[in-house]
């Protein structure tokens, strides 16, 4: 065989790994779609935790920090006095210390929970490659900074559950070969243990969550207005939650550590100290290469090759940007920075100019959207943007629309905007129905909605991923505040709000989309019927009087 | 969403119920044992410097003045160590025995061992040798003793020079 055809089987052993995987996260999105969906039932998608996991994440975290102060400020970090102060807090200021005590070890187990959900969750959705790649890599290592924050917790409080899962840790570092003298000799006996060595203990349960807050610093420096809290409802009703479960089921010592004896059975915490047990089970080898495995999957995985071809990037025309910075502001992955205007020293000084950051471009179109040179009521032959999408050019979304209105037939003529991600328009097209799939809804420039009803349409449909669950973070959630007027740039109010509806739908939705749009068309056919009824009434909750539903 | 706003608090409450249950569950259960309850533990443990491999000799005046002046300690050692041997037996019956290479690149640092031995608990005849000389027969250090294990126990058996040798914790 040459070196040709070798590489050529190596390169189809390659993308068989990667469609073994792919059907894989396939099977398990689907699996996870269906759960997501059911939470948003009762919670809205809004609110749904699942849509909101890193920031939950965000919210433990802070939960752990804040008691954490509390037991730092009252423990006693001798060998002697570190389990009856723990003790002391949890018996006789229950109320107070108890409950703090409690809050924090729960907060540790739910914050390592959401974690690895939203590690799942990502990995399901497919959001570790391309401009992912930076967030994906900077977050693997806060999950072993986590893990040893966690069960650094546990030795500290020095009962039987804390002296089990130091030995048992030093047992499975001694494991390798790079400690002179045996970590485990530390916990021979009891008169191996002494104050330095809790000293240090403390130091690492504080020093290594530094770095796990710097790690996390690292982790969203590539996205723009990282949610670093749930919104208020989701984070009091998880805050109560927590306080519940602290009061219902106090955390309780296990009895003093005793260095000459066994513990005896431990009520174990198994978020953190699973792999202890593993360890007995197996052997200390055995766990270092299962655990390194994962790491190194989770490394390798951004990096594999992609069937995926690397979508075009935005970009900017000089000519046409004014250095208005709504691109810069609404770009979910702080993508664009602001440079001097090339022409600025042409009798514009100060002018600055939007400049695309090609690694970290998502290419969602979203900066399209905010551009206000975007307006296809502009009088030019060929529509040019400040910034535009080179696969999708407003221009091109112009064009499209006034050939498919053209063709129209019907007294409820609608156009549907969506987006590639969210609920597909395919099934809604039809003689009165034209569909516009952007790559995000936040692609929409507004005065779109006000240009497809001068050309003739009776009414405009935006959709696009429910709220939270936006392939491109903000994409659903600008497009609403640009319809409702809360953000530029917006929708004119002069647009009748009974004839554009907005209505979320993720992909899989798309019944409950058509059954929108009909019950949409027929609303429109009724105002037609009725043109003495007043404009302003519409058929939901927007205080802006937009016609508005969450699927 | 769900129509009526009752049922979707009500479903929420119950959700938000539903995660402090897996959250205060798996914190605390199924318990662990980690030693079945007729049992001992029994630990063996030391980090022990073997005996050179090769005794110091002084050096003739020719060695001496090949070397800088601020170099010429009279007696050359060699630096390897010899490895150290342990053996554990318990009621006549071997249930340990290890070979502790010396550790660093030039073998001249400490030789260490760390084993976990389960045993069952009650009274057991417990022997421990350990050589640690490359040059001598036979072993440098042995203890005997008849002893009873607690269930659940913890023998630490080490190696202390200057205690004696072999020690028991």
């Amino acid at each position: 065989m040459t070196d040709r055809q070798l590489a050529t089987i190596d390169a189809i052993d390659t993308f068989d790994t990667i469609d073994t995987i792919d059907t894989l996260r396939n099977r398990g999105l689907a699996v996870y779609q269906r759960i997501e969906h059911g939470f948003d039932l009762p919670f809205g998608a809004a609110l749904n935790p699942w849509r909101h996991l890193g920031a939950l994440g965000f919210l433990f975290f802070w939960l752990i920090a804040t008691t954490g102060f509390y037991l730092f400020a009252v423990l006693d970090t001798s060998v002697e006095g570190v389990y009856r102060s723990v003790d002391w807090l949890t018996h006789e200021q229950w109320y107070l210390g108890g409950v703090i005590r409690s809050l924090h070890r729960y907060a540790a187990d739910a914050f390592i929970v959401v974690t690895v959900l939203h590690l799942t969750r990502e990995f399901l959705l497919g959001r570790y490659a391309g401009f992912r790649r930076f967030s994906w890599l900077t977050g693997v290592p806060l999950l072993w900074f986590a893990y040893i924050s966690g069960v650094g917790g546990f030795w500290l409080n020095w009962d039987q559950l804390g002296q089990f899962s130091a030995v048992a840790s030093a047992e499975w570092l001694d494991w390798l070969p790079i400690f002179a003298t045996p970590l485990t000799r530390n916990f021979l006996s009891a008169a191996a243990v002494g104050d330095r060595l809790f000293s240090l203990l403390i130091f690492v349960h504080i020093g290594v969550p530094l770095l796990l807050i710097f790690g996390l610093w690292f982790h969203v420096q590539r996205i723009n207005r990282a949610a670093v809290f749930p919104p208020r409802a989701l984070s009091l009703a998880t805050f109560a939650t927590m306080i519940a479960l602290a009061l219902a089921l106090p955390v309780v010592s296990q009895g003093p550590a005793d260095l000459a004896s066994v513990p005896g059975p431990l009520a174990l915490d198994w978020f953190y100290l699973f792999l202890h047990p593993l360890m007995y089970i197996s052997s200390a080898g055995s766990v270092w290469a299962m655990v390194a495995a994962t790491t190194a999957f989770l490394l390798i995985l951004p990096f594999l090759p992609r069937r995926a071809v690397a979508a075009p990037i935005a970009e900017v025309d000089p000519d046409n940007c004014n250095g208005c910075r709504r691109c810069f502001d609404d770009c979910p992955y702080a993508a664009i920075v602001m440079v001097p205007h090339p022409q600025a020293t042409e009798g514009k000084p100060g002018q600055q100019l939007a400049r695309v950051i090609p690694d970290a471009c998502a290419s969602c179109g979203i900066c399209a959207g905010s551009c206000p040179s975007s307006t296809p009521f502009r009088n030019v032959a060929a529509l040019a943007t400040g910034i535009d999408m080179p696969q999708l050019p407003v221009n091109a979304l112009r064009q499209a629309l006034k050939l498919k209105l053209a063709s129209l037939a019907g007294d409820t003529r609608i156009v549907v905007f969506g987006c590639d991600h969210g609920a597909s328009l395919a099934s809604l097209e039809g003689r009165d129905v034209a569909g516009f799939s952007l790559i995000c809804s936040g692609m929409l420039p507004p005065s779109f909605i006000e240009y497809a009803l001068r050309e003739g349409a009776a009414g405009v449909l935006v959709t696009g991923c429910r709220h939270g669950g936006c392939a491109f973070r903000l994409g659903s959630r600008w497009t609403e505040q640009r319809l409702l007027g809360l953000r530029e740039p917006h929708l004119r109010a002069s647009v009748p709000s009974e004839k554009l509806k907005i209505a979320w739908a993720d992909a899989g939705e798309e019944a409950d989309i058509l059954a929108t749009l009909r019950e949409f068309q027929r609303g429109l056919a009724t105002f037609a019927a009725r043109p003495e009824l007043p404009a302003q009434i519409v058929d939901d909750n927007t205080s802006t009087g937009r016609s508005h539903a969450q699927i | 969403m769900l129509k009526s706003k009752s049922l979707t608090w009500l479903a929420q409450g119950l959700l938000y119920a539903l995660f402090a249950l897996i959250i205060g569950t798996f914190s605390s259960w199924p318990r662990y044992r980690h030693l079945a309850p007729d049992q001992a533990l029994i630990k063996v443990s030391f980090t022990h410097h073997g005996k050179r491999l090769a005794d110091c000799r002084p050096r003739t005046p020719e060695e001496l003045a090949k070397l800088p002046p601020n170099m010429r300690a009279p007696m050359q050692c060699q630096r390897e160590r010899s490895p150290v041997t342990v053996e554990v037996d318990l009621d006549g019956r071997r249930i340990f025995r290890h070979v502790a290479e010396p550790s660093g690149l030039s073998r001249d640092g400490a030789s260490t061992v760390y084993q976990r031995l389960e045993m069952p608990a009650g009274e057991h005849r417990l022997a421990v040798r350990l050589k640690d000389s490359a040059s001598s027969r036979g072993f440098d250090y042995a203890r005997e003793e008849t002893l009873t294990l607690k269930p659940g126990q913890v023998l630490v058996i080490d190696f202390n020079a200057e205690k004696g040798g072999i020690t028991l914790l």
